[in-house]
C-alpha cells in the first residue's frame, strides 16, 4: 500500500485503507484483530453475527459492512465492547448444544477460540436446548445441526462458488434453521461433493468430513497453537479463487 | 397431470412463474389443503428456477404458510394484549374442548389446529380470530359454539353465515382524512394542473427521457414542493419528511421507480389502516397515484398484511373500478404521457415486514430481513429501483395535500408535527375505535373523549413505542412528544403491567426475522426470563440479565424490531417497578430449572401422579 493510503484510528492507532475496503478488512489486512464468525475474506459480508460491532465516532456500527473513510475513529479493543461480544458468544452457545470435549472441531473451531479469547467462563443464560436431529445420510458427510450459529458461509458459498444452492434458511426468529436442497430433507439427496467449497467453510462443527475425524489430533489444531487474535491475517482480504458456474 | 399439479401450474402462469411473486404463488398453493406439500416446492422450485431449499426457506418464513398438515380449519386466536384483556385464552380453551384438540396441534383426524398468531388489528372488537385467514371479531362464547359447530359439520368457509365476518368501522372522531369528500381523480387533476400555470418551470427541468422523467414539467416537481410546504411526515411511526423522500426518489438516478403503501399493519395495537383500506381506499390509491405522478414512477404496490385479507377483493373491485374511469392504467386522466398501474400483494403473518427493506424483500418475494442501510430505498429500493414507500395514512394525506395545497395542510397541528393522525384507540374505555386529532392532541383529551376510567397506563404506538403512566397524560402526541404510528391502548388500575410487557415480549421473540444474533437469541432470552418472573421464581439477577440485554439489543441489532424490543420492559420497570419486585422470590439468585417439574412428562408417559412419582415428596 502506497504512502498516500487513507487511514482511519482504530483504537487510536493508524490503519490504511483501500476505497471500497470496509472497516474489518483494513483491520486485518493491518493484522489488527476484530471478532468475527459470518465473516469470511473471500465472500461479500452481510453483518448477520454483530461479533464485529465497534464503535464508530460513539455510534455502535457493524464493521464487517462498514466502509472504512479517512479520519474515522473506531473503537474496537475496549471492555465495554469486548462484554458486548462475550454476550453475543454466550447467546450463540446457549441456543444451540456446543459440547467441545467431544467435537472433532474441537480446537479448529471459530466459535471456541471466539469465546477463549474474549474469556468466556460460562453461558450465563439457561441454555434452550433445542431438538435438531444429526443428518449423516450422506456417504463422505455429516451434517451435524446443533453446532450451528447460521453464519450462513456455506449457503454463499454452495451458491456462489459451488454453483449448487445446496444450502438455505428456513423458519424465522429462534426457530430459524439450516436446510438442505432435497425433497426428502437429507443431504444424500442433494448434489453436493465433499470436494465442494460449501464442506470446508463451515467455521463450526456442522458440515464434517466422514472417515477422517480426529486426523490431526487434538493439541495441533489451529487454534491450539496461538489465540484466534493473534490470526488476523488468516482472514485478510485475499484474492479469490472461483471457478465460474451457472447458478443463481 | 394430477389435479393438485395442474392447479399449481395454472396458478405459476397466471403469476408468469415470476420469483418476485413467490410469496404469492405459495400462498395461493396452500389453499387447496391448507398446507404446501413438498412436491409442491419442488414444482413452484423448477418453475421459477430457484434452488428448492430456497423456496422452502421462503414459505418457511411466514407464519400463515404451512410445510406440513395444518389441519382443514385452521384457526387463530390474536393474542395481543388487549385481546388477553377481552378474555380471549377461556374462549380458546372452549373451543379446544368442544373440538377435543390441544391448542397448537392439529387434531388426530386433520380437521383442525387452533392455536394464537400475533395482533390481528382487531383491537377496538377484541377477541379475535382468524379461520383459514378470514377475520371474525368480538367472540362470544356463543360465536365459539356457533364455530364448533360449523367445523364439526365440516361446513365449508365459504357456507358460514356472513354476519360471523362481520367486521366494525368505529369511527369515532373525524377530521380532515375521514370527512374527506374528495371525489376519485380529483387530486391527481389538480396535480396534473399545477405546472401549467407555473410553465416556466418546465425549462429548468434538465432530466431526460432515458431516466423516465419528462423534460417538460408538468406539475410534478411543483406537487413535490407542496408536500414539503405541507412539511408532512411519514405516519408509520419514523416521520421522515414525505416530500423529501418524493424529491430523492425523483432526483436519483434511474430509468423506473416504484410507489409502494406499507398496508402491512402489524404493530400491535393499530388498526386505522384497516378502516382507511375498507372505507377511504380510492384516497389511497389517490395518493400512491399522485406519487407516483410526482417522482416518474409507472408502476405501485401495495402490501397488505395477511391479516386483512379480507380486504382484498374489495380493494380489487375498487382498482378495476378506477381502471375503468381512466385513474389508472395507459394514459391516467387522459394524459398520454402518464401510465400507472397498482398491484396488491398479500403478506403471509410476518411483522417484521413493516420495516420498508423487509417489505420490498418479501415483495420480491424473498424471506421479510431488512436490508442492510445504505443505501436507502429512495435510491435502491424494489428491485434496486428507486423506490417511495409510504404508510397507508401518509398517501391519505398527500392526496389532500395535492388537492389542497401545503400551505392548507401546514396550517393544522403544531409546526413540527403538521396536520393530523388517526388514532386506533383499544383497552380499558368505553369507545374503542378511530379518533383523527390535529397533531398536539394531550393524552388526557383522547382519554376523556375515549371514555377511559381509572387509567392506570396508556402505551402509545404498540410495544415499540412508550408506556406512560398517570403523571404523564398531560404530554402531547407530537412527533416532538410522543411520536405514534396510531396505537393508543388503555389500561386501567386493574390491571398489571407486568402482564402487558410480558405479552409484548412474547411478541417480540415470536416476530424476530433472526437474521442478528442480538435480536435472535435476545428477544427469546427476554421472553424467558419474563417467564421466569411470571412463574415466581425470579431475582435480582433476572432483572439485572435483562438490563444487561437491553443494553446490547439497542446497540448492536440489525434493525428497529431489535432496537424497540426491550422498550416495554424497560417502560414498565421504570414506572411500575412493584409490579416487577412483587415477584422476586429472592434478591440474590433464584435457577428457573425446576426439578420435580422436570419429571412431568416422565409422569404423563407412565400415568402417574402419586405422591411417590413426586420428588418433594421422596422420602
Amino acid at each position: 500500500m502506497s504512502e498516500a493510503s487513507p487511514t482511519f484510528l482504530l483504537d487510536g492507532e493508524e490503519v490504511p485503507f483501500a476505497p471500497g475496503q470496509t472497516v474489518i478488512q483494513a483491520a486485518l489486512a493491518a493484522g489488527r484483530y476484530v471478532p468475527h464468525l459470518c465473516y469470511h475474506p473471500e465472500f461479500k459480508p452481510h453483518g448477520s453475527c454483530k461479533l464485529c460491532t465497534v464503535k464508530v465516532d460513539g455510534h455502535w456500527m457493524t464493521s464487517c459492512t462498514l466502509p472504512a473513510q479517512a479520519g474515522m475513529k473506531v473503537e474496537s479493543n475496549t471492555e465495554e465492547i469486548n462484554a458486548k461480544r462475550r454476550l453475543l458468544t454466550q447467546m450463540l452457545f446457549v441456543e444451540g448444544n456446543h459440547f467441545c470435549p467431544s467435537c472433532e472441531k474441537s480446537g479448529n473451531c471459530m466459535l471456541q477460540a471466539v469465546a477463549y479469547d474474549l474469556g468466556m467462563v460460562s453461558a450465563q443464560f439457561d441454555h434452550f436446548f433445542p431438538d435438531r436431529p444429526i443428518d449423516a445420510s450422506h456417504p463422505d458427510i455429516v451434517l451435524d445441526f446443533n453446532r450451528c450459529i447460521l453464519c450462513e458461509l456455506c449457503i454463499r458459498a454452495s451458491s456462489e462458488v459451488d454453483g449448487k444452492g445446496v444450502f438455505a434458511l428456513s423458519g424465522r426468529g429462534i426457530t430459524k434453521h439450516l436446510i438442505v436442497n432435497s425433497e426428502s430433507g437429507r443431504l444424500a439427496d442433494t448434489d453436493i461433493a465433499v470436494t465442494d467449497k460449501a464442506v470446508d467453510v463451515c467455521p463450526v462443527g456442522v458440515i464434517l468430513k466422514k472417515h477422517v475425524g480426529f486426523a490431526q489430533p487434538i493439541g495441533k489444531r489451529r487454534f491450539d497453537a496461538q489465540p484466534i487474535s493473534m490470526q488476523a491475517l488468516r482472514d485478510a482480504p485475499r484474492p479469490l479463487d472461483r471457478k465460474p458456474h451457472s447458478g443463481a | 397431470m394430477s389435479d393438485i399439479t395442474a392447479r399449481l401450474d395454472s396458478i405459476l402462469k397466471r403469476h408468469a412463474t415470476a420469483r418476485t411473486n413467490l410469496v404469492q404463488i405459495l400462498r395461493e398453493a396452500q389453499e387447496p389443503e391448507g398446507w404446501i406439500r413438498p412436491e409442491a416446492i419442488t414444482q413452484i422450485a423448477k418453475a421459477v428456477k430457484l434452488p428448492r431449499a430456497r423456496v422452502e426457506g421462503v414459505a418457511g418464513f411466514y407464519s400463515f404458510l404451512h410445510l406440513q398438515p395444518a389441519g382443514r380449519y385452521r384457526i387463530r386466536f390474536s393474542d395481543n394484549i388487549t385481546d388477553r384483556m377481552a378474555g380471549n385464552l377461556p374462549l380458546l380453551e372452549r373451543l379446544c374442548s368442544q373440538l377435543w384438540v390441544e391448542r397448537g396441534k392439529v387434531s388426530e383426524d386433520g380437521l383442525v389446529s387452533i392455536d394464537t398468531t400475533s395482533c390481528t388489528g382487531m383491537n377496538d372488537q377484541a377477541p379475535a380470530l382468524l379461520v383459514n385467514g378470514w377475520a371474525i371479531a368480538r367472540l362470544t362464547q356463543g360465536r365459539i359454539d356457533q364455530i364448533a359447530a360449523l367445523i364439526r359439520d365440516q361446513v365449508p368457509i365459504e357456507n358460514w353465515p356472513v354476519e360471523l365476518f362481520a367486521i366494525e368501522d368505529n369511527i369515532l372522531r373525524k377530521d380532515v382524512i375521514l370527512a374527506s369528500t374528495l371525489q376519485p381523480g380529483d387530486a391527481i387533476r389538480v396535480a396534473m394542473s399545477r405546472g401549467r400555470i407555473e410553465a416556466t418551470e418546465a425549462a429548468f427541468n434538465q432530466r431526460s427521457w432515458r431516466e423516465g422523467l419528462d423534460v417538460a414539467d408538468h406539475g410534478q416537481t411543483e406537487t413535490i414542493e407542496e408536500i414539503k410546504r405541507s412539511r408532512l411526515r411519514g405516519r408509520g411511526g419514523a416521520g421522515f419528511s414525505t416530500g423529501l423522500k418524493w424529491e430523492a426518489c425523483r432526483n436519483a438516478r434511474a430509468t423506473q421507480r416504484y410507489v409502494v403503501c406499507n398496508a402491512d399493519e402489524g404493530e400491535p395495537g393499530t388498526f386505522k389502516d384497516r378502516v382507511l383500506l375498507a372505507r377511504y381506499a380510492d384516497l389511497v390509491f389517490e395518493g400512491m397515484t399522485v406519487c407516483g405522478y410526482a417522482v416518474g414512477a409507472s408502476k405501485g404496490f401495495l402490501y397488505l398484511r395477511g391479516e386483512y385479507r379480507h380486504l382484498l377483493a374489495p380493494l380489487q373491485d375498487v382498482l378495476a373500478r378506477r381502471r375503468a374511469t381512466g385513474l389508472l392504467g395507459a394514459g391516467v386522466c387522459e394524459r398520454p404521457d402518464f401510465a400507472f398501474e397498482i398491484e396488491i400483494h398479500l403478506g403471509a403473518g410476518a411483522y417484521v415486514c413493516g420495516e420498508e427493506s423487509a417489505l420490498i424483500e418479501s415483495l420480491e418475494g424473498k424471506r421479510g430481513i431488512p436490508r442492510n442501510r445504505p443505501p436507502y430505498p429512495v435510491t435502491s429500493g424494489y428491485l434496486k429501483f428507486p423506490t417511495v414507500v409510504n404508510n397507508v395514512e401518509t398517501f391519505c394525506a398527500a392526496a389532500l395535500i395535492a388537492f389542497n395545497g401545503g400551505d392548507w395542510y401546514a396550517r393544522i397541528g403544531t409546526p413540527r408535527s403538521s396536520g393530523t393522525k388517526i388514532l386506533s384507540v383499544s383497552g380499558d374505555c368505553a369507545r374503542p375505535g378511530l379518533y383523527e386529532y390535529p397533531f398536539g392532541v394531550t393524552v388526557k383529551q383522547v382519554l376523556q373523549d375515549c371514555g377511559a376510567e381509572f387509567t392506570q397506563a396508556v402505551q402509545v404506538s404498540g410495544p415499540s413505542g412508550i408506556c406512560i403512566d398517570a403523571s404523564e397524560f398531560g404530554r402531547r402526541i407530537a412527533f416532538e412528544d410522543l411520536p405514534t404510528a396510531g396505537a393508543f391502548m388503555v389500561f386501567d388500575e386493574s390491571r398489571d403491567m407486568f402482564e402487558v410487557a410480558r405479552n409484548f415480549a412474547h411478541f417480540f421473540a415470536h416476530e424476530s426475522c433472526g437474521f442478528c444474533t442480538p435480536c435472535r437469541v435476545g428477544t427469546a432470552l427476554l421472553r424467558n426470563l419474563m417467564d421466569k418472573l411470571a412463574a415466581g421464581k425470579g431475582s435480582q439477577h433476572d432483572l439485572n440479565q435483562i438490563g444487561e440485554l437491553n443494553h446490547l439489543l439497542q446497540s448492536a441489532s440489525h434493525c428497529g424490531l431489535g432496537h424497540t424490543a426491550c422498550n416495554p420492559i424497560l417502560d414498565t420497570v421504570r414506572r411500575f417497578r412493584p409490579a416487577y419486585e412483587q415477584r422476586l422470590v429472592s434478591l440474590v439468585y433464584e435457577p428457573a430449572f425446576d426439578l420435580d417439574g422436570a419429571l412431568a412428562r416422565a409422569r404423563a408417559m407412565t400415568g402417574r401422579d402419586d405422591a411417590g412419582a413426586h420428588l418433594g415428596e421422596v422420602t
